[in-house]
């Protein structure tokens, strides 16, 4: 556990390093919520309340994806966890060689940086989004706390997920074709774009259900106060973000013990 | 001697009349000969993951795919937006993603110069005998990006039978015009943008507010966003000739917000300043430019 705590710190102050990449990413994740945020306004601007979504929901769960995007990293397109590239070249031999279970070790590295994330570039946006727009914000310390453990959940979802790829370069060599997916259709399903509660309702409950919708749809719910998340609340959401996470990191952990059995090491 | 120096460099002879033009085309073409030579390298490149090739191209698609679901959703719900329908906006989504997806296949690597000057390949790029700009944009170029392009012109195609049009030679034409317009615009703004990163290592990020930002505003009708932001990406970076002026042009429509109406007609003079405007930032940019020794 000791370890593990070492390697979060490092991997925290590894991403304190690049300031300048930090205020772009405020500013690039601000600017695109800015514009997803006036293209829903106008849509509620034509019609006021759409399955029980109004504009100020609408528009905080715009900024809830934009703030969750450097702790969940839904948008990567390309390896966002250096172990993929560690894969593809070999270099993974020597992180086998550590008396640590691998997603243990990736993980802490990984929780470290969505907390800088979160803190430096995250929370920053959604202040932005409040200055700019008409946006909810959690009523007290409970709502707050429920809110920040479902964050920590979508970051649990976000690695896991993220590990799972990397992983795929063991049988595929170059899993960057995986990535594109991910990067391109996640944050569709996510309800990153658009509210999931604006899709045709079967699809929309479909994709409720799904880990994508984890890391935004629900987290936004939670933070809005809806009844229609599983169970009716904020804890049936959490309940799936928390079962999502286990079936997740347990597959992780499986398919962890397959791959390192079937991977060759050739010296040199 | 002669000999083999005319071997090594064709078409650098000074030759008599017929021989100069000659010269001053492939002069000319040069650049393109460049970049069709690099970017043929990359796609050869690329086809040694197949597997990866077809999913990337693959996720690109359906990418593009879920957005043009996003905006039908959009539609549908609001109706009109901004006063257009369903499929004139398919019809301005489809001209910003067709202009930036082009435009980002010829000229989007150029977002990686930050990691040239970073690594020191920028320096390699210097000492060869082709425009470090040609080597930049032309690096990792990938026939993945065409799974963006198709898609949005099919949509484009779409989009033109289903909106109410009269169509002429003269406006067919335009309409080109316009659209070759968007991508120089898009490629002058990818490469002035890309620019910054001569001056603030890291900034890649920063640049992507002004590229792939410039594409999610101009997929909707721009006068949604009021009249402040339609005037600043009218005047200041002109992406309103990208996707919102051109489909003004095809539709014949009056400006809802009642900006001047010849400004339609002003893509390709836009087009030609700026990308003169990029000329002159990527020349600026290079003079300032200080290899990291690594």
């Amino acid at each position: 556990m000791r370890v593990h705590f070492a390697v979060y710190a490092r991997g925290l102050r590894r991403h304190s390093t690049y300031r300048a990449a930090t205020v772009a990413g405020v500013l690039t994740n601000s600017v695109f919520g800015a514009i997803n945020a006036m293209v829903l306004l106008a849509v509620f601007a034509a019609r006021p309340r759409i399955n029980g979504y109004d504009a100020t929901d609408a528009v905080t769960q715009v900024f809830v994806g934009q703030m969750l995007i450097t702790v969940t990293m839904i948008i990567s397109i390309a390896p966002s966890l250096d172990l993929a590239e560690r894969i593809r070249t070999g270099e993974i031999a020597s992180d086998l060689l550590r008396p640590v279970s691998l997603q243990g070790w990736w993980l802490a590295q990984d929780l470290g940086r969505a907390t800088f994330g979160l803190v430096f570039r995250g929370l920053p946006t959604f202040l932005v989004g409040v200055v700019l727009f008409d946006v909810v914000i959690p009523d007290g310390v409970g709502r707050s706390l429920v809110f920040l453990a479902s964050v920590f959940l979508a970051a649990l979802i976000g690695f896991a997920l993220r590990y799972l790829y990397s992983l795929c370069g063991f049988w595929m060599l170059d899993s960057r074709g995986v990535w594109a997916i991910n990067g391109l259709v996640g944050p569709v399903i996510a309800g990153m774009l658009l509210p999931l509660a604006l899709f045709p309702p079967t699809i929309g409950d479909m994709l409720r259900l799904l880990p994508w919708a984890c890391m935004v749809q629900i987290p936004a719910e939670i933070l809005l106060g809806k009844d229609d998340l599983p169970g009716g609340g904020a804890l049936g959401g959490l309940a799936l973000q928390g079962l999502w996470a286990a079936v997740l990191l347990g597959a992780g952990t499986y398919l962890t013990s397959v791959a390192t059995r079937r991977a060759v090491i050739q010296g040199g | 001697m002669a000999d083999t120096h005319r071997r090594i460099v064709p078409g650098d002879e000074p030759g008599e009349g017929d021989g100069g033009a000659r010269l001053a085309v492939t002069k000319l073409l040069r650049p393109f000969l460049d970049y069709r030579r690099l970017a043929w390298l990359w796609v050869r490149a690329a086809a040694q993951y197949p597997l990866s090739l077809a999913l990337m191209s693959l996720a690109v698609t359906t990418g593009v795919l879920t957005q043009v679901g996003a905006v039908v959703i959009v539609f549908g719900h609001a109706g009109t937006l901004a006063g257009f329908t369903v499929y004139e906006g398919l019809l301005v989504f489809a001209l910003a993603s067709s202009a930036f997806g082009i435009a980002d296949m010829f000229a989007g690597s150029v977002e990686r110069l930050g990691h040239h000057v970073r690594t020191g390949s920028f320096d390699a790029m210097l000492i060869r005998p082709v425009s470090p700009l040609v080597q930049v944009a032309a690096d990792e170029f990938s026939p993945r990006r065409l799974g963006k392009v198709v898609p949005a012109l099919v949509v484009l195609g779409i989009a033109l039978v289903n909106v109410d049009v009269e169509w002429s030679y003269l406006k067919m034409a335009l309409l080109a015009l316009t659209m070759l317009s968007g991508v120089l615009i898009c490629s002058a703004i990818w490469v002035i943008s890309a620019c910054v990163q001569f001056f603030v290592a890291g900034a890649r990020e920063a640049a992507n507010s002004l590229t792939y930002g410039g594409q999610a505003l101009t997929e909707y009708p721009i006068a949604i966003y009021g009249e402040e932001i339609v005037r600043s990406v009218t005047y200041v970076v002109p992406l309103a000739f990208v996707s919102w002026q051109p489909a003004l042009l095809v539709l014949d429509r009056p400006d809802p917000l009642g900006m001047p109406e010849y400004l339609r007609h002003t893509g390709p003079a836009v087009a030609v300043l700026l990308c003169a405007c990029a000329a002159l930032v990527w020349r600026t940019g290079l003079r300032h430019y200080r290899s990291t020794g690594s």
